[in-house]
């Protein structure tokens, strides 16, 4: 039985486990990009070793590596929870945390004043 | 009337790619809302499902092409170093804009926030992509993940309308110029 469902509705044909792995994957993925982004501003070997392609500087290295979290945690995930019908309430809380914590620490004053800057 | 090979670039980043996912994202929502709907009398047929698949992936493919394009072609050249002795910034627009304190702000706060958060729309839609054509129909009997998949879609919004804007108005202070110049139409008198 689907926790998340109401009464009058028929049960789904899909079990939620390949959403909720998307969905907190996704969350963790841009949470990784702000994350990645201030530690890289933070630490300056950090960012060195952020550099991927030189042109483009340490943003290369954030973005790939977030990228390539994303998509193992997206892997792991769906592995783990295929076929399984999960709370979904509680896998979108943690998804949208994420998703604003990351949102917030996108925002270079915000991230400044991390860094007493 | 004629552009250089990088403003053409830049422009295939900021409306060619990013102009059309941020376009496409009404039709997205209402995308989301028609295959949610449970009332079967305005539930889209197999063939409009069918576009809306097309749709979304399209929008995936602008949204990518958006930041790999913007990363990996128009930044370096946004970010590049001028050689020693170089007073004219004109082909260094972050070098332009960080040398005067009423400038640098763009860069500062701008750029710096436009690079990172921009990347949060790709990933979102993606998500919500893959949600929606693994689920299809079956997404009107998850409502948890069809309010997930609703607010990634708004997050994807806002990130690109954030990276955007000020990607239009960094372009407009300190314009990314320069490489060789294409004609683009014949001058009449």
């Amino acid at each position: 039985m689907n926790p998340d469902l109401p009464e009058n509705q028929p049960e789904p044909e899909i079990p939620n486990g390949a959403a909720a792995a998307a969905i907190l994957s996704a969350g963790v993925g841009c949470l990784c990009v702000s994350l990645f982004g201030l530690l890289g501003d933070a630490f300056p070997t950090l960012s060195h070793l952020f550099n991927f392609y030189k042109p483009t500087g340490p943003l290369s290295g954030v973005t790939t590596t977030a990228i390539i979290i994303w998509l193992i945690l997206w892997a792991v995930l769906s592995r783990s929870w295929k076929g399984r019908s999960l709370s979904m309430g509680r896998i979108n809380i943690i998804a949208f945390l994420l998703l604003g914590v990351g949102l917030l620490l996108s925002f270079p004053p915000f991230g400044d004043l991390l860094q007493g800057k | 009337m004629q552009m250089s090979y990088r403003e053409i670039i830049t422009a295939l980043h900021g409306i060619g790619f990013g102009g059309l996912f941020l376009l496409a994202f009404s039709g997205a929502l209402i995308g989301i809302f028609r295959v949610c709907t449970i009332d079967t009398s305005s539930s889209p047929s197999v063939c409009e499902r069918k576009f809306l698949r097309i749709y979304f992936i399209t929008m995936v493919v602008f949204a990518w092409g958006t930041v790999l394009s913007g990363a990996y072609l128009v930044y370096p050249w946004y970010r590049a170093r001028p050689p020693q002795g170089i007073t004219d910034y004109t082909e260094y627009p972050q070098r332009s804009l960080l040398s005067s304190p009423t400038t640098a702000g763009w860069h500062n706060v701008g750029m710096e926030w436009k690079e990172h958060v921009a990347w949060f729309a790709p990933i979102a839609i993606t998500m919500v992509a893959y949600v929606f054509i693994k689920y299809g129909s079956d997404l009107s009997r998850h409502r948890q993940v069809r309010k997930a998949a609703f607010a990634f879609t708004v997050v994807a919004f806002i990130a690109a309308g954030i990276a955007g804007t000020f990607g239009a108005l960094i372009n407009k202070k300190a314009p990314v110029q320069g490489g060789t110049v294409i004609k683009l139409m014949e001058e009449t008198k």
